[in-house]
């Protein structure tokens, strides 16, 4: 019994040995992943740090802004349906002084301020808090500063939304897809369960053109790279005074207003 | 051996069991590739059809590390010729449809990938069905 039962288990051994391995052969051979061959776009912009300035005085009509908003929903498959309005899928946006730089107001505020609205959009935080709570590094952030969400990856946990202090992101209750009117056919949509925000059109970069609010901005807004002292938008912020939101939380913006 | 009998009775409606699906499909029609569209004005694809069947999924999922993960999007093919590593910009710029390319395989084959529950096919698009 003894002897039998040592060689049963010695068989066993070595087909699972066996099985174990011919799987493993079988599964590496049949196909070769092939990074070496994929390469950067030729066009596509670099920076060590992309940011941007919102020269707020260049808002003022319901038209300066709907022309940015619209740019950037447009391209980017963003529900604009009225019914979907109450979800509030947004990239960009408008709010008003004592929303976007809460702490800030006073009773006396200039009348321009006070009364005029700000754009709002994702401040690719260089301590971006969004980043560290996801926990399946759906938000991560990349080398360029950018931001960068995996959709594919994220299982909507909302983690991000409660870490992000400036309510940057929005949550897809619902499948997206049906209030999508026109979609443009070269951007995904999202799916039901997932976050979206703004990623500094990284899509537009990579074929070397400027971010599309930034292109319908008519120069109310300036972007560029932050690491370089020369770049136009290091000149801007050397001239005028900017500030950005929320800076005590120490999430380090990349967004600069001219006020 | 005690009740050998029994035993080899058992042991033969198990395999016949285990061998069902073979048996089972004995005498039906064989599978037959169902019969997809291609592209009228495209001649070649990124790589021959034998590969891109066998390799497609996994090469896309390459595709999809690659190009967020990394920021490489230029993929060139067997030819040397370059391509865009995109769903929506390359495979369905010459197989435009889903519903008479990518679906008429997934679907005899029953399997159901999730891409298009946000990538766009432009001719469903087109036509406002989806
Ligand atoms: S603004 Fe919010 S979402 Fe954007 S990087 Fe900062 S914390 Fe993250
Ligand atoms: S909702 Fe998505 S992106 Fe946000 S923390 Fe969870 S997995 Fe990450």
């Amino acid at each position: 019994m003894g002897s039998n039962r040592r060689q049963f288990l010695r068989i066993a051994g070595v087909t699972t040995l066996l099985g174990l391995g011919g799987g493993i052969t079988l599964s590496a051979s049949s196909y070769q992943p092939e990074e070496h061959s994929a390469r950067e776009k030729e066009a596509r912009l670099h920076a060590g740090r992309w940011g941007m300035v919102i020269d707020t005085r260049k808002f003022q009509t319901e038209e300066d802004f709907h022309r940015v908003i619209e740019a950037c929903h447009s391209i980017h498959n963003v529900p604009r349906d009225e019914a979907k309005a109450k979800q509030e899928i947004k990239w960009i946006w408008a709010d008003h002084f004592e929303h976007v730089f809460p702490g800030k107001e006073n009773p006396f505020l200039a009348e321009r301020v006070e009364q005029n609205e700000f754009l709002l959009l994702c401040n690719h935080c260089k301590n971006p808090p969004c980043v560290r709570v996801c926990p399946t590094q759906a938000t991560y952030k990349r080398e360029d500063g950018i931001v960068q969400m995996d959709f594919h990856r994220c299982i909507g946990c909302r983690y991000c939304m409660a870490g992000c202090p400036f309510g940057s992101r929005s949550f897809n209750f619902c499948d997206p897809g049906p209030y999508v009117k026109d979609k443009n056919p070269d951007f995904p949509v999202r799916m039901r369960g997932v976050v979206e925000k703004c990623l500094f059109c990284y899509e537009r970069l990579e074929e070397g053109k400027q971010p599309a609010c930034v292109e319908a901005s008519n120069g109310g807004l300036i972007f560029g790279d932050l690491d370089d002292p020369d770049s136009h938008i290091r000149q801007v912020l050397r001239e005028k005074y900017t500030i950005r939101r929320k800076v005590d939380l120490g999430t380090e913006p990349s967004v600069f207003y001219i006020v | 051996m005690y009740d050998a009998g029994k035993i080899l009775i058992g042991l033969v409606i198990f395999l016949l069991l285990l061998t069902f699906p073979f048996w089972y499909s004995l005498g039906q029609a064989s599978y037959e590739s169902p019969e997809l569209q291609l592209p009228e004005d495209s001649q070649e694809c990124i790589r021959d059809t034998e590969w891109m069947r066998k390799n497609h999924m996994q090469l896309l999922d390459d595709w999809r590390d690659t190009v967020v993960r990394e920021g490489k999007s230029v993929y060139t093919g067997s030819e040397g010729k370059q391509y865009d590593m995109s769903l929506q910009k390359t495979c369905m710029d010459c197989h435009t449809s889903k519903k008479k390319f990518c679906d008429r395989c997934h679907n005899s084959a029953s399997v159901e990938p999730y891409c298009w529950d946000c990538h766009v096919a432009p001719e469903e698009v087109a036509n406002g069905q989806q």
